[in-house]
């Protein structure tokens, strides 16, 4: 019984708080993180989807589900999730989705996944089961708790499940394959930013710009015949990039290990400057990955001089700021949860050094 | 507290005349939009620079002095009515507009700066800021961030929350924080999401980093009239479930239609049941084609009339009964409450049917304007404050719409905000444990409590606050403002 098992869940949390012990929690599993001493909580079983209605634009469903499942689901209404969420070696669930608050390729057109998340149910620190946000598009009661969620890696709470708003897919969607510099490239891509039009994604990486259209027909051709450029309807590029499965993404192989540097993540302004060196622009210039031997230290530069943030990629952010460590304790003042992202604790502030996922 | 001795410092940290106490020039700031609600400050700051607000903050802080902060004062649920014995912080004279990006699409404004005049400094460019709430006029953008501000083309392009890039923020701990930027998605605890909507609790806005769109080359506004509620909202649900996101969807009930047409004669069919407002905006080829698609499924629904616009002057004369409804209410009736519930669309027909029974139950006529898209309901409960009972009356009425909200799976609130107004209703859809959880958030920014007390959050010993939207005589706080 689904409500037995988040029962348990929660008294799982109540009893670490109660013996001084710490969880870690894990969804898929494909999280290799670091031995702490952490007991493992396993939410994978804790799945299936609680329902949709395709005409309400929402899905409901328990945070053990994976991706695949949801997707499948949703491409029989032709829905998806307009976020598009990474799926990792292709087992990520939907909590571990949320957890990190990965948006995909679309995120400027398309908003990121917080921009979806309508409501949770999740158990805090002191294992109490609490409900935020809800199933509708509107709502400002209280604050907004839910959205609070995505991307704290459940360092506030284990997600029992969540209400997502899913989108219809677009009627068409091609690819235009164009060759140019990176200079070019993000200029192209600012240019389309500033008018109306159905890009939904563009990505330069090792002097080939992709740009995806996606809309009605006549409009995915009218935009097609105006960028140019080689046109197609195989998207594959798109979905290996939404799951950082392209070669600059991989560990052994091409990617950043190999080169000897690391890969890091950049989110900036769009139009700022390009970092030195190899780099794929995506997000209409907004996230950069930036391969490099330079410092950590030389990085967070780089990425300060140009409005933005850089984290390891694939890393879990800090949570140093005094307000977020204000804010765990909030949630969790027995810092039962996730203790590897407790703030202050040195793991946190390490690179990852692959993809993470709880 | 040495009363004199903290006016003088407030008087030396802010420019002159900046720091009210005479009551009479005290009096706009009793309330905000939600006029039944007042109170009379113990002062009124208006800082003019972020230093100012810092000086303010620091002087709150180390008196204990409870402060309100304060946009235009166009909120609908008390957000803004001022504590007993404290301050009011206006932010209106912060209205800069900061910077205009066109390379990145964004705008860096102060909060004072009003909703519209961001969309109007950068039009010339093709581009503007997408949420806009009925008070757009009027509204300031740091308003928009406390109370999350929708619009009635949110539907499309999300709220205020989706439109945000960057927030600074001061703390009343003396923190100045500072959450993204001009990019997407800053790493770590989402911030910019919780401010967002935490109506002034959590600390003060000082700068807002919008996005910018580019303004869709075509519109096209259709109204179909419908012989029943049923058939408007069965066709709500089979346009959004066929893939089709129109700009606006708007819907309205016999009696809504009646006094907008009585109002504005915007040439709106008297006899339906129920009318749908649509909204189509894209590229030529594609609003053509939804518009043709709208038509078929109007039709296909039982739609006996049909209205379409394409002009600017057209479209205008179809948005001008649905804008009229709010005051065209105060010609019918001496009084209006005006609820803001939401739910999911599926539950439509039951909500208004059980809506339906309480207004007879109550003998108070209740008209409905709702935001068809994304089931954000605005039932209008006509009453008359004259007559003895009514008043309480409409506002018990009120409080057992809401309820029927929440158990259909809805909100107490879409948009207007908790402000003083529904704090009894929050106790229906929260429970203790989560209503604590609040608690401990608030307390993490704000541990003495000094930030709006008393606002959005009931507290578990005191859940018995109630207020209302009272207007009296069609007299609204911005007589000439919009409303949807």
């Amino acid at each position: 019984m689904p409500d037995e098992q988040a029962e348990l869940l929660a008294a799982a949390v109540r009893t670490a708080g109660v013996e001084g012990r710490t969880l870690r929690i894990a969804g898929a599993g494909s999280k290799a993180g670091p031995g702490d001493g952490a007991s493992t909580l396993s939410v994978a079983a804790y799945a299936g989807v609680i329902n949709h209605y395709p005409e309400e634009l929402v899905l409901t469903a328990r945070c053990g589900t994976t991706l695949q499942e949801v997707n499948a689901l949703l491409a029989q209404h032709r829905q998806h999730l307009p976020f598009e969420p990474p799926m990792i070696a292709g087992g990520s669930t939907l909590g571990g989705a949320v957890a990190t608050g990965w948006s995909g390729p679309g995120r400027p057109w398309r908003g990121s996944l917080r921009d979806a998340l309508l409501g949770v149910e999740m158990v805090n620190g002191l294992g109490q089961r609490l409900r935020f946000g809800g199933q509708v598009m509107k709502n400002v009661a209280g604050y907004d708790l839910s959205r609070l969620q995505a991307g704290a890696w459940g360092s506030l709470g284990v997600l029992l499940s969540v209400s997502l708003r899913v989108s219809p897919m677009p009627y068409v969607e091609r690819n235009c394959r164009l060759r140019c510099g990176a200079q070019q490239a993000l200029a192209w891509m600012r240019t389309w930013a500033r008018r109306f039009s159905p890009v939904s994604g563009t990505c330069h990486h090792e002097g080939v710009l992709d740009v995806r259209l996606s809309g009605p027909e006549t409009a995915v051709q009218a935009a097609a015949a105006r960028i140019g450029g080689e046109l197609s309807s195989d998207l594959s590029h798109w979905s290996a990039l939404r799951d950082r499965a392209l070669p600059i993404f991989q560990g052994e192989g091409g990617g950043a290990e190999s080169l000897g540097g690391n890969l890091w993540q950049i989110h900036c302004a769009s139009a700022a400057p390009l970092p030195p060196g190899p780099c794929l622009i995506e997000w209409a210039g907004a996230r950069r990955w930036w391969h490099t031997q330079k410092s950590a230290d030389e990085v967070r530069a780089y990425a300060e001089s140009v409005g933005g943030v850089a984290l390891p990629a694939g890393g879990a952010p800090d949570f140093q700021e005094p307000i977020m460590v204000r804010l765990k304790q909030a949630f969790d003042p027995k810092g039962v949860l996730n203790p590897h992202l407790l703030p202050g604790s040195q793991q946190a502030a390490e690179p990852a050094t692959g993809l993470h996922e709880n | 507290m040495n009363e004199a001795a903290v006016l003088e410092r407030l008087r030396a940290a802010l420019p002159t005349g900046a720091l009210i106490t005479e009551p009479a020039a005290m009096r706009p700031y009793e309330a905000d939009g939600l006029t039944a609600l007042r109170e009379m400050p113990w002062a009124v700051a208006l800082p003019g620079a972020e230093e100012e607000v810092r000086a303010v903050l620091r002087i709150c802080r180390a008196e204990g002095l409870p402060l309100v902060p304060r946009g235009a004062g166009t909120g609908l649920s008390g957000g803004a009515r001022p504590v007993r014995g404290g301050l009011v912080l206006g932010l209106s004279k912060l209205d800069r507009i900061l910077e205009v990006d066109l390379e990145n699409c964004v705008a860096r404004v102060q909060p004072g700066v009003r909703n519209l005049a961001i969309s109007e400094a950068v039009a010339e460019h093709g581009l503007y800021y997408a949420p806009d709430p009925s008070s757009q006029l009027a509204c300031s953008i740091g308003g928009n961030v406390a109370e999350n501000s929708g619009g009635v083309h949110c539907l499309k392009y999300g709220l205020t929350v989706h439109n945000l890039l960057g927030l600074k923020v001061e703390t009343i701990e003396g923190h100045s924080l500072e959450f993204g930027g001009k990019g997407f998605d800053q790493p770590g605890y989402d911030l910019l999401a919780l401010l967002c909507g935490s109506e002034g609790m959590l600390g003060v806005v000082t700068e807002v980093t919008v996005r910018l769109l580019p303004q869709p080359p075509e519109r096209v506004v259709l109204l179909a009239a419908f012989r029943s509620l049923e058939a408007a909202a069965g066709t709500v649900a089979r346009m959004i479930g066929e893939g089709v996101i129109p700009a606006g969807l708007e819907m309205m009930d016999a009696l809504a239609i009646q006094a907008a047409e009585d109002f504005v004669q915007a040439g709106y069919p008297r006899d339906a049941a129920a009318v749908l407002l649509c909204e189509l905006d894209g590229d030529a080829d594609e609003v053509h084609s939804l518009r043709d698609y709208a038509r078929r499924l109007f039709e296909q629904a039982g739609a006996y009339q049909i209205q379409q616009a394409d002009s600017a002057a057209e479209r205008e004369r179809l948005w001008r009964g649905r804008k009229a409804a709010f005051p065209a209410m105060g010609r019918i009736a001496p009084d209006y409450y005006c609820m803001d519930g939401t739910i999911p669309r599926a539950a439509l027909v039951e909500v208004l049917g059980g809506i339906s029974g309480l207004s007879e139950r109550f003998g108070l006529a209740v008209a409905n304007v709702f935001h068809a898209g994304d089931g954000n309901l605005h039932p209008l409960i006509l009453y008359d404050a004259n007559q003895e009972g009514q008043q309480q009356a409409a506002e018990t009425l009120g409080g057992e719409i809401l309820k029927l909200c929440v158990e259909a799976g809805g909100t107490v609130t879409g948009e207007h905000g908790v402000g003083a107004e529904k704090l009894n209703q929050m106790c229906a859809q929260f429970g203790a444990d989560e209503l604590a959880q609040f608690e401990r958030v608030k307390e993490a920014f704000d541990p003495k409590r000094l930030l709006n007390p008393g606002k959005a959050i009931p507290t578990l010993s005191r859940c018995s606050e109630v207020g209302g939207m009272h207007v009296h005589g069609g007299e609204l706080p911005f007589p000439k403002m919009e409303r949807f």
